[in-house]
């Protein structure tokens, strides 16, 4: 399946990109993708713990199963107001 | 109250124009009402002992106003007679420019109060938006919280904060 990737703040600045298109196997989660990113751009390594997903403009939980065409974002801690 | 004076798009928004108090006002405002409480977020000159420049804002825009709907609902529940307005700027804010600007209406000030106080904690926790800061001598992103809506304790936090 494909999905898109959309990367915000620091993490976008950490990739250099605040799109990506990645083709993952059947089952993936979002913490598998996150895992593989990181592993790809080691800056995002310490926002493994602190970061949020959401999947498809919804907050969503990192083990929900992804499907092909989603648009998954991956956003650090937030600073709004 | 049961008038519904703007659809839910004038309501929550996400805009790079600069901001009215007066039309979150007039999102909500509605004969039912007895108060609408207002508050202005705005860029301050220091922080944390930095002189700053300016601060430019980046959003996730769908999923912030996705985040203000859900606050607002939050605020509903919890008093049945408010309704909250929620507008935040992106890009470049220079300092004294507003960030944020909020209404909550309600049939009486106690609640409306309360909602509006609610909804800056809120926003604080769960919208998709980051302040990159421009100061003397270098910038820096600005991370504050992880943002979950599913987390109880800060909800508790936000609504203890709100009712003093």
């Amino acid at each position: 399946m494909r999905v898109t990737v959309r990367l915000f703040a620091r993490l976008r600045e950490i990739t250099g990109e605040s799109e990506l298109i990645r083709e993952l196997p059947d089952g993936h989660d979002a913490r598998a993708l996150w895992d593989d990113l990181a592993k790809e751009y080691p800056g995002l390594s310490p926002y493994r713990a602190s970061v949020s997903c959401a999947v498809n403009e919804e907050y969503a939980k990192f083990t929900a199963p992804l499907e092909d065409g989603d648009e998954v974002a991956f956003l650090p801690p937030v600073s709004g107001g | 109250m049961v008038s519904e004076p703007e659809p839910p798009s004038e309501r929550y928004q996400v805009t790079t124009d600069s901001l009215e108090s007066a039309r979150v006002v007039a999102a909500v405002a509605a004969p039912s009402c007895g108060a609408v409480t207002t508050f202005l977020g705005l860029v301050r000159d220091h922080n944390t002992g930095r002189r700053v420049l300016w601060l430019d804002y980046e959003a996730y825009a769908p999923l912030a106003v996705r985040s203000f709907e859900l606050i607002g609902g939050e605020a509903s529940t919890r008093w049945p007679s408010v309704k909250l307005a929620i507008h935040h700027r992106t890009g470049r804010l220079e300092i004294g420019e507003a960030s944020v600007a909020i209404a909550a209406a309600s049939a009486h000030r106690t609640d409306a109060f309360a909602a509006c106080r609610y909804a800056i904690e809120r926003i604080k926790q769960i919208a998709p938006i980051w302040k990159h800061e421009h100061f003397e001598g270098g910038d820096v992103w600005i991370e504050g919280a992880t943002a979950d809506p599913d987390d109880d304790a800060a909800r508790r936090v936000a609504f203890e904060r709100a009712c003093g």
